[in-house]
C-alpha cells in the first residue's frame, strides 16, 4: 500500500488484517502511537487520517492506502514542539507519559476545529482517551494553556 | 571520613517493618532547616524528559525494535482449574516462521516463585501459562497459539472470596484455602466491648480492582552467548535482574536490565513474571533478541490485581473515647501467596486502647494479587473510616471531632516509638476549612434538584514511605562542566529522574539543565524498587551526599587551576564564583586534561527509636440522586503531610492521580468474574470502567509541606501511595451523610446505592 505519513508518501507491505497502528509502529517505524488495548478503548493510538482523529488500531491498515495519516511524530520535535505538546510539559500533564501522544494528538485535533473550548467541549473531545496516571486535571490545564497559546 | 561500617536499618515497606543489613560509610549531612525552597527543590519544575514523552521520542519497552528480533505469545488456561495431560505442538512447529514452542512437558527446569516448573502441570487460573511460541511476528506467533492441541483434564475450581471460605469449597490447596495473614492486639477488646455504652458490628466488602497501566506487561531479552540483557516494564528492574539470575542459573553480572521509560506500573510492576523468563530463555535458545508482550486481556487475567476483601468490624465507645476496636478480614488473593492486609491502619491510625485484628488470605482458582498502590491500606481504610462514621452517627458526635480526639498521639501505638513528625491534626484544620466542614449538617443538605441531596464526608490516612536503605548514587563530571548523576532506581511516571536531578542540582550549585540523570540499569549501584512510596526517600538522600562529595571535589579542582584556594570558591547555577569573579564552570574543567572527578553517596539508616509514617485527610462533597442511585462527586479536598516537596508540580499531580485512581475504586472499577467458567467477563477497557475526563471532580491539593528532618537528609518522604488511600471512605461517608445510607460495597455502584437506600427506606 501507499500513503503520504507525516507529509512524505511511503510505501508498506501490508498483511490482510493488520491496523493501521501495527503499519506504523512495525513498519514504518513510527512508535510514537501507542498500542494499549488493542480496541478502540484507550486512545492511546490516535492519529489524523486525512484530517480526521481515528484509533488507529480499528483502521484496517488497507482502507489508509492512498490517504494522509498524522502521527504524533510530526506535530513537532523535542527541539520544536507543537504549542499542544509544550502546554502537556510546562502544566505537569505527563507522568508515565504512555497516553500522552494519544491526548496530544486528540487535543491538537480539538484546537484546529475549535480554537476556544468550553471546559466541557476539552472533556468531551479527550472521554475516548484514558490515562491512569495523571487523573486529567493536569491534561484539561495543557489543552486550555495550549488554546491560550494558540489563539 | 567515617570507616566503612555493617549496620542493621529498619525500614517499612507496604505496610511491613523490615529489618535489613546494609554497608554504610561516611556521615550524612544534615537535613535542611525550614522548609525553605532552593533554587530548584522545593520549585515547580516541568519533567526533564517531558519533550521526549509528548513527542513520541521517548523509547517504551512496548517500541523497542532490535535486529533480527523475534515475538513469543503465551497460550493460557481456558479452564479456573484443570491437568494438562497431553499438549501436541506439532502442529504449531511445523508452520513456517516458528521458531520454538515450550510447553511442561519439554521446558527446562526453572525455579520461579518457589515453583520448580515454569508450566504448570495444574493449571490453576483461567489465564495460566500453559505453553510459549516464539515466531518471526508476533501475529504468528499467536496464529501458532491456536494450533497447540491441549488436553486437560477439567478439575473442580472455585473463584469467588465467600464461596472459597466455606467449609463446603473444593480444596484448592491440600490444607485448605483459608490461611492465617497475620494477627495483632493491644490491650483487651472483648472486655471494652462488653463494657462499652455504644458498639457497632459491621460488615464490608471491596471488589477485585484491576492496575491497567497503560503499557502492559512486557520484556525483551538479547543473549550475547555470555549475557543476557532484557529491556522490561518494570517497577524494579534490580527485582527482576534477581529473578531472572535465579531463574536462569545465571551470575549477577550475566544479567544486564534496562528500563528508561515506563508505562505505569501502580504495583503491578514491583513483582517478576513468566514472560520475562521465557523471552530469556528463547533468546538463550535462538541466539536472537525476543520480545513478549501481553495483550491487555492478559494484563487483567495474569498480571495482578488488588484483592476483593470482606471485612467485619466492631467498634466500642465509652463517653466521648472510641474504646475498642475489632477487625476481621478475608481477602482473595487468587493463586499469590501472600495477603495485602487490611488491618495496618486499624493496627496504627489512631491512638485507641484496645484493638484487635485478625487477617487471613483465600486461595481461589484466580490470577494472583500483586501489590497495588497501597496494598490492604484502601481496602481497610474504607472499612474502617466508614465504620469510625457509623460509630460517630451512633453516638452523635461530629465524625471529625471523633476522628480529632484520637489523632493526638505523639507515639506510634504499635510500636511504641515517637513520630519522626506528625502533622495529622493539620491536616484536618486545612482541609476542613477547605471543604467548608462547618456548614456540613447531620442528615446533608437538598441538593440541585428536590430527587438529589448533598452531603460532605472525610477520611484520614496513615502510611510510612519513610524509605531507607540500601540506595545509592554517583555523581560524575563532564569536561563541559555538566555532570551525570547515575543511580539505580527506575521511573515509573511519578517523576523521580526530575526529583532528583532538582536534588542533584541544588546540592551542586548547577542549572538543572546541567545535570543529566541515567536511571532504570542495573550497571547503576543498586536503587530500590520503586513501591511502597520509597524512592524519593530512598535514593534523594545518597543524591544529595554523592552531589556533595562531587562538589568538594570540583570545587577543589576548580581552586588548583584557578590557583586559589577552594573555601574562596563557590558553585552558583553552574558558575565558579570567586571574590568578585563569576567563570562559567565549563570554561574552567576544560583545563582539565580527561580527568574524571566522581561524587559518591550512600542512603544512611533510618533513625533508630522513631517511627517514619505519613498522614493525610480527604474531604470529600457529593451529590446523590436518590431515583438513580448515581454518585456525583463535586468536589475533593486532599491534604497530606509527606514532609518536604520537592516538586509542587509533580507531587500535585501524583495525589490528583491518586484520587481518581481511589475514584474508580470507589465507583466503578470491579472485576467481573464469571462463578462457573471461572472467567474474567470484562478483561478489557470496554467493560472495566475506568474514570475518563468526563468523570473528574474538582480537587483541590494542599501538603503541611514541613521538612520531617528527623527521616532524612532531604526531610522529604514518599508521595506515591498516600493519596489513593483515605479517598473512597471520604465519598462513602458523605454519601452516607447526603442520604442516610450506608453503603458497605466498595465500588459503589448505582445498584448497590440504590439497594441501601431501600434498606434505609429512601427509595
Ligand atoms: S490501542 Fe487503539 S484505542 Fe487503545
Ligand atoms: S501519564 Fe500514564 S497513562 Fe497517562
Amino acid at each position: 500500500m501507499r500513503l503520504v505519513v507525516n507529509g512524505t508518501p511511503r510505501e508498506a507491505d501490508v498483511r490482510e488484517h493488520e491496523s493501521l497502528l501495527t503499519v506504523l509502529r512495525e513498519r514504518l517505524g513510527l512508535p510514537g502511537s501507542k498500542n494499549a488495548c488493542e480496541q478502540g478503548e484507550c486512545g492511546s493510538c490516535s492519529v489524523l487520517v486525512d484530517g480526521e482523529l481515528v484509533c488507529s488500531c480499528l483502521v484496517l491498515a488497507a482502507a489508509a492506502d492512498g490517504r494522509r495519516v498524522e502521527t504524533v511524530e510530526a506535530l513537532g520535535s523535542a527541539e520544536r514542539p507543537h504549542p499542544v505538546q509544550r502546554a502537556f510539559v510546562e502544566a505537569g500533564a505527563v507522568q508515565c507519559g504512555f497516553c500522552t501522544p494519544g491526548f496530544v494528538v486528540a487535543a491538537a485535533a480539538l484546537l484546529r476545529e475549535n480554537p476556544e473550548p468550553t471546559d466541557a467541549e476539552i472533556r468531551e473531545a479527550l472521554a475516548g482517551n484514558i490515562c491512569r496516571c495523571t487523573g486529567y486535571g493536569t491534561i484539561l490545564d495543557a489543552v486550555r494553556r495550549a488554546a491560550r497559546i494558540t489563539t | 571520613m567515617s570507616p566503612l561500617r555493617v549496620t542493621k536499618s529498619r525500614d517499612e515497606f507496604e505496610g511491613e517493618i523490615y529489618e535489613s543489613t546494609v554497608v554504610v560509610e561516611g556521615r550524612d549531612l544534615a537535613a535542611p532547616r525550614d522548609g525553605a525552597a532552593g533554587d530548584e527543590v522545593g520549585r515547580p519544575r516541568p519533567r526533564v524528559d517531558g519533550r521526549a514523552r509528548v513527542t513520541g521520542a521517548a523509547v517504551y519497552t512496548h517500541d523497542l525494535h532490535l535486529a533480527g528480533m523475534l515475538h513469543a505469545a503465551i497460550l493460557r488456561s481456558p479452564y479456573a482449574r484443570a491437568r494438562v495431560k497431553r499438549v501436541d505442538a506439532s502442529k504449531a512447529e511445523a508452520l513456517p516462521g516458528v521458531r520454538g514452542v515450550l510447553h511442561r512437558f519439554n521446558a527446562p527446569e526453572v525455579e520461579f516463585r518457589q515453583e520448580k516448573a515454569l508450566f504448570r502441570d495444574e493449571v490453576r487460573f483461567l489465564g495460566d501459562e500453559v505453553a510459549a511460541v516464539v515466531a518471526d511476528s508476533e501475529g504468528l506467533a499467536r496464529y501458532a497459539l491456536t494450533l497447540i492441541a491441549v488436553e486437560y483434564e477439567v478439575l473442580p475450581h472455585v473463584v469467588d472470596l465467600e464461596e472459597a471460605a466455606s467449609p463446603r469449597a473444593p480444596k484448592i490447596d491440600p490444607d485448605g484455602n483459608v490461611h492465617d495473614a497475620g494477627s495483632y492486639t493491644r490491650g483487651d477488646t472483648r472486655r471494652a466491648l462488653r463494657e462499652a455504652e455504644a458498639t457497632i458490628d459491621v460488615t464490608y466488602r471491596t471488589s477485585t480492582q484491576m492496575h491497567n497501566a497503560l503499557e502492559t506487561h512486557g520484556a525483551v531479552a538479547s543473549w550475547d552467548g555470555e549475557r543476557l540483557t532484557v529491556w522490561e516494564s518494570t517497577q524494579s528492574v534490580f527485582g527482576v535482574r534477581n529473578m531472572l539470575k535465579d531463574a536462569l542459573g545465571l551470575a549477577p553480572a550475566q544479567v544486564r536490565v534496562l528500563c528508561e521509560h515506563m508505562g505505569g506500573g501502580f504495583g503491578a510492576k514491583l513483582g517478576t513474571y513468566k514472560y520475562a523468563v521465557i523471552a530469556s530463555l528463547f533468546s538463550m535458545r535462538l541466539g536472537r533478541p525476543v520480545r513478549c508482550v501481553l495483550t491487555r486481556r492478559e494484563e487483567n487475567l495474569a498480571a495482578g490485581n488488588r484483592s476483593a476483601t470482606l471485612q467485619r468490624l466492631r467498634l466500642a465507645s465509652s463517653g466521648d473515647r472510641i474504646t475498642a476496636i475489632e477487625h476481621e478480614t478475608w481477602s482473595n488473593s487468587g493463586q499469590g501467596r501472600w495477603a495485602a492486609n487490611p488491618t495496618g491502619p486499624t493496627n496504627t491510625l489512631y491512638d485507641v486502647a484496645n484493638v484487635s485484628s485478625v487477617a487471613h488470605r483465600v486461595t481461589t482458582n484466580a490470577g494472583a494479587l500483586s501489590a497495588f498502590r497501597a496494598p490492604g491500606y484502601v481496602e481497610g481504610t474504607f472499612a474502617l473510616e466508614s465504620a469510625i462514621d457509623e460509630l460517630a452517627l451512633r453516638i452523635g458526635v461530629d465524625p471529625l471531632a471523633l476522628r480529632r480526639r484520637h489523632a493526638r498521639s505523639r507515639t506510634d501505638p504499635r510500636t511504641g516509638n515517637r513520630y519522626s513528625l506528625k502533622r495529622l491534626l493539620d491536616c484536618y484544620t486545612i482541609g476542613a476549612k477547605e471543604i467548608g466542614w462547618s456548614e456540613r449538617r447531620a442528615g446533608g443538605t437538598r441538593g440541585s434538584a428536590p430527587h438529589r441531596r448533598r452531603g460532605l464526608g472525610m477520611a484520614s490516612q496513615i502510611w510510612g514511605g519513610g524509605g531507607g536503605p540500601p540506595a545509592y548514587a554517583t555523581v560524575h563530571f563532564e569536561t563541559d562542566g555538566t555532570a551525570v548523576l547515575r543511580v539505580g532506581v527506575q521511573d515509573i511516571g511519578t517523576g523521580t529522574r526530575t526529583a532528583v536531578a532538582q536534588v542533584c542540582a541544588d546540592e551542586i550549585g548547577l542549572r538543572l539543565d546541567q545535570v543529566r540523570v541515567r536511571l532504570g540499569d542495573t550497571e547503576a549501584p543498586y536503587g530500590p524498587g520503586s513501591g511502597g512510596s520509597v524512592t524519593l526517600a530512598s535514593i534523594g538522600p545518597a543524591v544529595r551526599l554523592a552531589a556533595h562529595d562531587a562538589r568538594a571535589k570540583v570545587l577543589r579542582a576548580a581552586a588548583g587551576i584557578l590557583e586559589v584556594r577552594a573555601q574562596e570558591l563557590r558553585l552558583e547555577r553552574g558558575m565558579v564564583v570567586s571574590e568578585g569573579a563569576r567563570t562559567p564552570l565549563g570554561d574552567v574543567m576544560k583545563k582539565l586534561d580527561n580527568s574524571t572527578l566522581i561524587g559518591t553517596g550512600l542512603r544512611h539508616p533510618n533513625p533508630d527509636g522513631l517511627a517514619l509514617k505519613t498522614f493525610g485527610a480527604h474531604f470529600a462533597r457529593v451529590e446523590v440522586d436518590l431515583r438513580t442511585g448515581e454518585i456525583f462527586v463535586e468536589k475533593i479536598v486532599a491534604v497530606h503531610d509527606v514532609g518536604r516537596i520537592v516538586n509542587p508540580l509533580a507531587a500535585a499531580s501524583q495525589v490528583q492521580g491518586g484520587i481518581v485512581q481511589a475514584l474508580g475504586f470507589a465507583l466503578t472499577e470491579e472485576r467481573i468474574v464469571d462463578r462457573g467458567l471461572g472467567r474474567v467477563m470484562n478483561a478489557n477497557l470496554e467493560w472495566y470502567e475506568i474514570p475518563t475526563a468526563m468523570d473528574v471532580p474538582e480537587i483541590v491539593v494542599r501538603f503541611v509541606g514541613a521538612p520531617d528532618r528527623r527521616a532524612n537528609n532531604l526531610g522529604a518522604k514518599g508521595l506515591g501511595e498516600p493519596p489513593i488511600i483515605p479517598a473512597a471512605a471520604a465519598v462513602a461517608n458523605a454519601v452516607a451523610n447526603a442520604t442516610g445510607a450506608r453503603v458497605r460495597h466498595a465500588p459503589m455502584t448505582r445498584a448497590r446505592v440504590l439497594a441501601a437506600l431501600s434498606m434505609a427506606g429512601i427509595a
